[in-house]
């Protein structure tokens, strides 16, 4: 069975008191054990994708559907998206002053356990949890006792995404553009982040506008998303292509644009 | 005019002077205000000559006096003519003989505040023998107080066997002359709190009005007088998380807090008054005079507040900095939801040299709530070096409610330093979203927002009463971010 089945996905926003539709129909298979890559310019509807799966509510879906695990993801809340295994490493994770970032992790933890029926986790079993996580990533431990994310630097916040998603082990990560703004030391040890959860009953949808991040990350599948719609569907060496001949060349493959203005 | 009125009540008033007498015997007295109930007062107290004089002189004035109307905050006119000002304290046969016998709504929350049974009794006042433990608990605490020459007591027994300390500072550093509701108290105070905390003795334990065994009925005219002599240092508590009710509206309390050379006051206050309906009604009006001199060089004196309770709060805990190199602090959590308006904030007169002050204030807004706050930072000629720190966060949760800042300063010292900040935010909708998705529920997440914010302010109380005050904020919010 399949983890994730979006069919025919319409997502719209209300913004300075119009209707906006940004995404115009998506369907998406994802199997246990997958990768998958959802690439496409800026705009495009990559992070709405991510946020309506997360369960964002400044969005409107007005049709389509969302089974996860056979369940309808869309009539779930947010926190039950979550204790149920699917986790969002954010575009722009929030700031949360005063909130301390290792309690928050444990707060985190436990709200998932107690969900599950398990005993919550104590200081001292989280510590061990969490501590082996954070060397492999080489976090600094003194983000552990800062403020959650407050003063992060662009790849500190990615990296603290890394650690949340691998002391939870969800069974779906999206990852939105967790690779921008890393260097390249970074880019790597966020890819082994990723690649330690890779297994046969969990899936990854990594949503990227470079092909930089497949280097270390190798997908099934890769998908272009374009304009709310998912326009080509194909292999890791699609994603190569793209990097090769840009967006522009989907377009006017798809004979949207005359092959003149693509170059 | 009210100087002409005032006039002809007191000559009015005159023949009810030696007519008190007999009065006493009732327990009952008339309602309103005029010299005859003052008196009835006084001697219902068996007060001195000096403590009567005192509230006489005090009433007069306050016959002079208008109501203030600059605050930020509205609300029906108050009848201080209809008000009694002298209540009995409650018989053990009065009291609720259970905790069926008390509002549900009141015991749903000590349970949400997860406040043992026992507590609940003895802050309901039941009568059972649930209080014999605290009773038993209070005297081994004072035995040891005792030891130390610490006196701890209720304003009433220190009247009574402590005269010449109460004559001493009563009014050093609110005079009774101070401001409307604080002359008011000052004329019909019914019992408070007093301590004394003799020379180099660093109190060991905090002081608490939950261990003074009359502190249940000590009414909505309240006066505390804290001593620290030379060298002691001492941490009292004021008020519990447990919401209180009161069908008495008005409550105008005084608090003087004096340190003299090398003494620090920490003064803790969590107010839960019942804050009124949905529509704000039946709540309590908190109007309050706190004022804390810091009397010696090198003293200090720290307020700390977390305001979640009453319909109207209007308090502003001050210090003023006398002693050369002296230290001033105020923290304060301030929250209204509903109708709650609070205008609160502080002063911080800087008089002797290097004199510091810091001020951090957070603001909570939801519902139709309307937080205030009010500060003056007042630098003195004299105050050579002198420094502030202010900050001032409103954190607003929703579009019906609101956050002022007024920081108002004056500086007459050109070496002084002055800094403020302030800031205001919106609960964020991504904030929620972001602990959400990691698994928190709503409810969760915006009590963590929230007690994040409010961080500052929460290091500064003692252990055991952040841990309440984090759940309290969480039920004075609930239900207040859809
Ligand atoms: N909350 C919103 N209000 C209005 N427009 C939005 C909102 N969120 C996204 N959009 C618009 O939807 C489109 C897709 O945005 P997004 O999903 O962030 O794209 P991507 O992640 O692919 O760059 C953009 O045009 C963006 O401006
Ligand atoms: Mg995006």
């Amino acid at each position: 069975m399949a983890l994730l089945e979006i069919k025919d996905l319409r997502v719209k926003v209300h913004d300075k008191d119009r209707d906006k539709e940004i995404l115009k129909g998506v369907s998406l298979i994802v199997h246990p054990g997958e990768i998958h890559a959802i690439m496409g310019p800026n705009g495009s509807g990559k992070s709405t994708l991510s946020q309506v799966l997360a369960g964002r509510e400044t969005f409107d879906v007005t049709r389509g559907q969302v089974l996860y695990d056979g369940k309808d993801l869309l009539a779930m809340s947010p926190e039950e998206r979550a204790c149920n295994g699917v986790f969002l490493a954010f575009q722009y994770p929030a700031e949360i002053p005063g909130v301390n970032n290792t309690y928050f992790l444990k707060a985190a933890v436990n709200a998932v356990r107690k969900h599950r029926g398990e005993p919550e986790l104590d200081a001292m079993d989280f510590l061990k949890l969490f501590k082996g996580k954070m060397k492999a990533l080489q976090m600094h431990e003194s983000l552990m006792s800062r403020p959650v994310n407050e003063g992060f630097s662009g790849g500190e916040k990615k990296r603290n995404e890394i650690l949340q998603m691998a002391v939870l082990e969800p069974r779906l990560a999206i990852l939105d553009e967790t690779d921008s703004g890393l260097d390249i030391d970074a880019l790597r040890v966020v890819a082994e982040g990723v690649n330690a959860l890779r297994s046969p009953e969990r899936a990854i949808v990594l949503v990227t506008h470079y092909q930089r991040l497949l280097d270390y990350i190798v997908p099934d599948h890769v998908h272009v998303l374009l304009e709310g719609r998912i326009v080509k569907s194909g292999g890791k060496e699609l994603a190569l292509e793209l990097e090769k001949k840009g967006y522009a060349w989907i377009e006017q493959d798809l004979g949207r644009i005359p092959a003149e203005a693509a170059r | 005019m009210a100087e002409t009125n005032a006039g002809i009540r007191r000559i009015t008033e005159q023949e009810y002077k030696y007519g008190f007498v007999s009065a006493i015997e009732t327990d009952t007295i008339p309602r309103g205000l005029s010299e005859e109930v003052i008196r009835l007062i006084s001697a219902k107290k068996k007060e001195p000559p000096f403590m009567l004089e005192w509230r006489l002189k005090a009433y007069r004035h306050w016959l002079t006096m208008k109501e203030p109307a600059w605050q930020n905050i509205h609300y029906a006119p108050i009848d201080y003519q209809e008000m009694i000002y002298y209540a009995a304290p409650k018989s053990q046969k009065d009291r609720p003989k259970s905790l069926d016998e008390i509002d549900p709504e009141v015991r749903k929350t000590f349970d949400k505040l997860g406040i043992p049974l026992k507590e609940q009794e003895v802050l309901a006042g039941v009568a059972v023998d649930a209080v014999i433990d605290s009773v038993s608990v209070a005297t081994t605490f004072k035995e040891n107080l005792g030891k130390l020459g610490v006196i701890f007591c209720s304003f009433s027994e220190a009247v009574e066997n402590h005269p010449d300390l109460v004559k001493k500072y009563l009014g050093s550093v609110v005079p009774y002359t101070d401001n409307f509701f604080a002359t008011l108290n000052s004329a019909v105070f019914s019992d408070g709190s007093f301590a004394y905390i003799p020379k180099g003795v660093r109190c060991p334990m905090e002081l608490s009005t939950y261990f003074r065994i009359n502190a249940a009925d000590t009414g909505q005219f309240e006066r505390t007088l804290i001593v620290a002599d030379e060298g002691s240092t001492v941490s009292y508590l004021e008020g519990c998380t447990a919401p209180k009710r009161d069908t008495n509206q008005l409550h105008a309390a005084v608090v003087e807090l004096v340190a003299l050379d090398n003494a620090t006051i920490k003064y803790s206050t969590v107010q839960n008054w019942y804050p009124g309906d949905k529509d704000g009604k039946g709540g309590i009006y908190n109007f309050v005079t706190k004022r804390g001199k810091c009397a010696g060089r090198n003293s200090k004196i720290s307020w700390t507040q977390v305001e979640t309770g009453s319909a109207i709060t209007w308090k502003y805990p001050s210090c003023i900095l006398q002693g050369d190199d002296s230290t001033g602090e105020f923290y304060s959590v301030a929250v209204t939801n509903n109708r709650q308006q609070a205008d609160t904030g502080t002063k911080m007169i800087h008089i002797g040299k290097n004199t510091k002050s810091t001020i951090i204030s957070k603001g909570i807004s939801a519902g139709h709530g309307q937080n205030t706050y009010r500060g003056l930072v007042k630098i003195l000629k004299g105050a050579t070096r002198a420094r502030n720190y202010s900050q001032c966060d409103s954190l607003l949760m929703g579009d019906t409610c609101g956050a002022h800042t007024f920081p108002y300063m004056e500086v007459k010292n050109a070496t002084a330093q002055v800094e403020h900040e302030a800031t205001t935010a919106k609960i964020g909708e991504d904030q929620i979203f972001y602990c959400r998705q990691r698994g928190l529920s709503a409810e969760d997440a915006v009590n963590m927002i929230v007690n994040g914010f409010c961080k500052e302010v929460f290091r500064e109380l003692p252990m055991e009463f952040a841990v309440e005050a984090q759940k309290l904020l969480s039920v004075s919010l609930e239900g207040s971010v859809g």
